[in-house]
């Protein structure tokens, strides 16, 4: 309180800050859980010893996360200012998207080697078994690598649009911390085997419920922040990051209901059986794409595309009615992943027809991301960031026209569980949702560290080129397995017979999944590069001059006129 | 220590500050409203577009007031009608028990159930032929030869090719079907019955022998074990060492002439492989013989008389005699049943 009085003349924005200690209520049970699962008495098969890893895993980060808070509240209460946005977080963010971006995108590479080349990385004890390395590839690149994204853009965004410090005081930072527990405790649980077996939502159920936690932390300190802005009206991409947040909350918590076996046991059942457990799951994992992939990622569109190219976005109109649209639309169309299955037909044709409606909604977002570059198409020449994000738009478009198009009942018929679909997602995946990031990392790490630009343009090019190489050679590849994949499955002789086995519908995939994982590997090596060039900009080098901490340097210049300093962008 | 009278109050702050007002939000913290520098929320005239922007701002951020394209609403209303029109052809909307099963009344299970039920009755001429029948039958009318030749290709594909390979050609641990090395014969009628007996399999028929773990349960020690190898080995003129041959000699005769034979070529009648041709199912390096003596080897082969009809298993065991290494009948006492097998031990 001492210190409050003193400076308190000079800045009227420095309040005290109570919000780390009732982390204490979450922090401390979950703990002793923790304590009594790692030296309890296990379950025997049912998961004893990866039990125990795990709950020692927790148990080190939230003791650790314990003793910081004692130790910062133990010796005064601390002082935040509320004139300047709550950026080390945001930084912090940066990071481990670029980490995680660069850990994933690794093990996505080794598992495509694995299918190339059967016997390579088989070790005795199946830790890097490509059922293993699986989930720990599509976890890490959708939940580490893009929640992270999503999580820091979000945190960036929605402090610049509202014009006001993150709420919550110190929560954000158990939101950053938490997820980052979620991300390790699932992915070691993968590779000790411990899974719920539910695609994308394979944590067990220990990990459902911190999840579950960090996830409303997220949401109140969303919606907080909303709450106090100093903006009359909320900006389109904070509607986006809004239905993200709310409807992954409840997409998780209703495909993962379970039962645990003890709880002192990594296993659980699910409380859904046959085909309604199916429905859920494909339910979930089809809006895991439309909210965590489609809808967040659109609101990072949303910002950086307006903000690089310096242009309004192109129509409020269409940016109202699209996003009602998706919103609406996407929730049904999960059937579409259950199409010729125990599903009754009739939930199959609301599935195809909800996704076929959903086409032009999804193009709405397009069609306004790559308008507002009406008057600044001159700049895709000399900007590659903004081409990096202009080609995520299109990219997006793609992947959202051939996933109405997949949809079909008769198309789904040749391309359902061929490769066809993996090529669908990596269109997405890489081409949208890694372009958007990689533009929105390459336009915040300069303005976070206040540099005047990052360090190599050229290699932002080299970047850009590889990776929409690498995109090219890998959807390519997979077209070519998944249509022989679909045409071999169903070529019959004369009389009936099949006319291949199966066995020699996989030997003709192997030049495909050569030319897959190559073009794997160029997408890897421009985040790598990525990884480079922000390191030597938050380094200083090179073009990445420091700018002096006068509060007068926005990102880019307003859009109409230059403003006075409104938020200085750092704390 | 209150924030109240720190920052001027800006009395012109416009319509935001007030709002913020109402939500409890003090607008004095925050200095300056950027939308005032430029005379607050009014739109303005966006030159490139020609379109109005709608007078917000966000963080420099603008809107226009672009309407929505209407190729765009007319592609979107018409995936609609299409929609429409669609669920009401189709089973589409669930009601209390039951669901709405479409003006054209599609089923594609009853679909495929009739289609499949088709395709029975359309080979059942064939098939039928086929259940009982022998090789010299089938081979002799081409139409029904060409019918077990497909069927058995594509059976084995479906059920064999997992172990045998694509081509029978096998792998180790699985004998290859395309040589004339056969273990338990190589005619039409012991491939068939090996087909639904299986090799140590679940049937109470299933042919069954017992290559023993000599080394682990303690039969023979290190030692003999070499010797025996040494002894093996010879037959293709690789042993190296004819004192330990001449041990394994007498090794022999002891423990493996009863199954193998004295002269160590083998009997089919007990499954018992010839060890002096090249042929090894399980390896014959030195320490795949090792391996062998010391462990036995107990392969097994599926039973398939519940899991294929007997068309399907006369057909893969044409396919499978036609291979290579098919073996002619052995001759049958007149008026045998010619599926009786004729050398189960």
């Amino acid at each position: 309180m001492s210190t409050l009085e003193t400076t308190a003349p000079t800045n009227p924005h420095l309040k005290t800050d109570g919000s780390m200690w009732p982390m204490l209520f979450i922090l401390i049970p979950v703990a002793i859980w923790a304590m009594f699962a790692a030296t309890g008495p296990g379950y025997g098969t049912f998961g004893g010893v990866q039990m125990k890893a795990q709950a020692g895993i927790m148990l080190a980060a939230l003791i650790g996360g314990i003793i910081y808070i004692v130790g910062r509240m133990g010796s005064e209460t601390p002082v935040i200012d509320h004139s300047r946005y709550a950026d080390t977080i945001v930084k912090y963010g940066v990071v481990a998207t670029t980490f995680w971006g660069i850990a994933g995108m690794t093990v996505g590479v080794v598992i495509a080697a694995q299918l190339a080349w059967p016997e390579i990385f088989y070790f005795e004890g199946a830790w890097t078994n490509f059922g293993r390395l699986r989930p720990l590839h599509t976890s890490a690149v959708i939940f580490a690598f893009g929640g992270n994204a999503l999580i820091a853009t979000s945190f960036y965004v929605v402090q610049r649009t509202s014009r006001v410090r993150l709420a919550g005081g110190y929560w954000p930072w158990f939101v950053f911390w938490g997820y980052q527990l979620f991300i390790v405790l699932a992915a070691t649980g993968y590779l000790m085997g411990v899974t719920g077996g539910k695609e994308y939502a394979e944590p067990e159920w220990y990990v459902d419920l911190w999840l579950t936690i960090v996830w409303v932390a997220y949401l109140l300190v969303f919606l907080m922040t909303l709450a106090r802005r100093k903006e009359p009206h909320i900006y389109v991409a904070n509607w986006f990051y809004l239905a993200f947040i709310v409807t992954v909350a409840i997409l998780h918590v209703v495909n993962n209901l379970a039962l645990p076996v003890a709880i002192t046991s990594a296993k659980s059942y699910g409380v859904y059986a046959g085909v309604q457990d199916a429905m859920t799951q494909w339910w979930y994992g089809h809006n895991a794409v439309g909210f965590f992939l489609t809808a967040g990622f659109l609101a990072i569109m949303y910002y950086f595309i307006p903000k690089r190219a310096n242009r309004p976005v192109w129509s409020y109109k269409l940016s109202i009615v699209h996003f009602w649209a998706v919103i609406f639309i996407y929730i049904w169309a999960g059937p579409h992943h259950l199409h010729y299955t125990a599903l009754p037909q009739w939930t199959q044709t609301l599935g195809m027809v909800f996704s076929l409606m959903l086409w032009m909604p999804s193009w709405g977002g397009m069609i306004n991301g790559l308008m507002t570059l009406q008057g600044a198409w001159d700049k895709l020449r000399t900007d590659p960031v903004l081409r990096m994000l202009v080609v995520s738009v299109a990219f997006y478009g793609m992947a959202t026209f051939e996933g109405p198009l997949l949809s079909v009942r008769y198309v789904n018929a040749l391309s359902h569980y061929t490769d066809w679909g993996i090529g669908h997602v990596h269109s997405g995946a890489l081409g949208w949702n890694g372009f958007v990031t990689f533009g929105a990392l390459y336009c915040l790490v300069p303005w976070l560290w206040k540099k005047r630009e990052l360090y190599s343009t050229r290699l932002v090019e080299w970047h850009f080129w590889l990776a929409t190489l690498g995109i090219v050679f890998y959807i390519t590849a997979m077209w070519g397995a998944g249509i022989s994949q679909g045409l071999n499955w169903r070529a019959y002789t004369e009389l009936g017979f099949l006319e291949y086995s199966f066995i020699e519908t996989v030997s003709p995939l192997h030049v495909f999944y050569v030319i897959r994982t190559i073009g794997g590997l160029m997408f890897l090596l421009g985040t790598f590069i990525m990884a480079y060039n922000i390191r030597m900009t938050i380094l200083g080098r090179g073009n990445a001059v420091s700018l002096r901490d006068d509060g007068s340097l926005k990102p880019v210049p307003p859009a109409v006129s230059p403003v006075p300093p409104t938020l200085a962008p750092a704390e | 220590m209150s924030d109240e009278n720190k920052t001027p109050s800006q009395p012109d702050a416009g319509d935001g500050a007030k709002k913020m007002v109402e939500r409890g939000v003090d607008p004095n913290l925050e200095p300056t409203l950027p939308n005032d520098a430029h005379g607050g929320h009014d739109p303005r005239f966006d030159e490139p577009t020609g379109q109005y922007t709608t007078g917000h701002s966000w963080d420099g951020i603008e809107e226009l007031n672009t309407p929505m394209p209407r190729w765009w609403l007319g592609i979107f209303y018409a995936t609609i009608a299409f929609s429409a029109v669609y669920m009401l052809l189709m089973p589409s909307i669930p009601l209390i028990d039951s669901y709405f099963d479409g003006i054209l009344d599609k089923s594609d299970r009853e679909d495929v159930s009739v289609e499949i039920a088709e395709l029975r009755m359309e080979r059942a001429l064939l098939a039928d032929r086929l259940a009982d029948a022998n090789l010299e039958y089938i081979t002799g009318d081409p139409e029904l030869f060409r019918f077990a030749m497909a069927a058995g290709k594509s059976a084995f594909g479906d059920n064999c090719a997992t172990c045998h390979g694509a081509g029978g050609q096998g792998f180790k641990g699985y004998p290859n079907l395309n040589d004339d090395v056969w273990i338990w014969g190589g005619s039409f009628e012991d491939i068939r019955h090996t087909l639904e007996v299986g090799i140590r399999a679940a049937h109470e028929d299933t042919r069954f022998n017992l290559m023993q773990a000599f080394g682990r349960d303690g039969l023979l020690d290190r030692d003999q074990i070499r010797d025996l190898t040494e002894y093996l080995l010879a037959f293709s003129g690789r042993g190296v060492d004819p004192d330990a041959s001449g041990r394994g000699r007498a090794l022999f005769a002891d423990n493996c002439a009863s199954c193998h034979g004295a002269d160590a070529m083998g009997d089919r009648s007990q499954g018992a492989p010839n060890l002096t041709d090249a042929e090894w199912l399980y390896g014959g390096e030195r320490e795949d013989i090792v391996e062998t003596l010391y462990g036995g080897r107990q392969g097994v082969m599926p039973n398939w008389h519940e899991r294929l009809d007997p068309e399907t298993i006369t057909a893969l065991a044409v396919y499978v005699h036609a291979l290579g290494g098919g073996e002619p009948s052995a001759p049958q006492p007149s008026g045998a049943d010619p599926q009786k097998p004729g050398m189960q031990p």
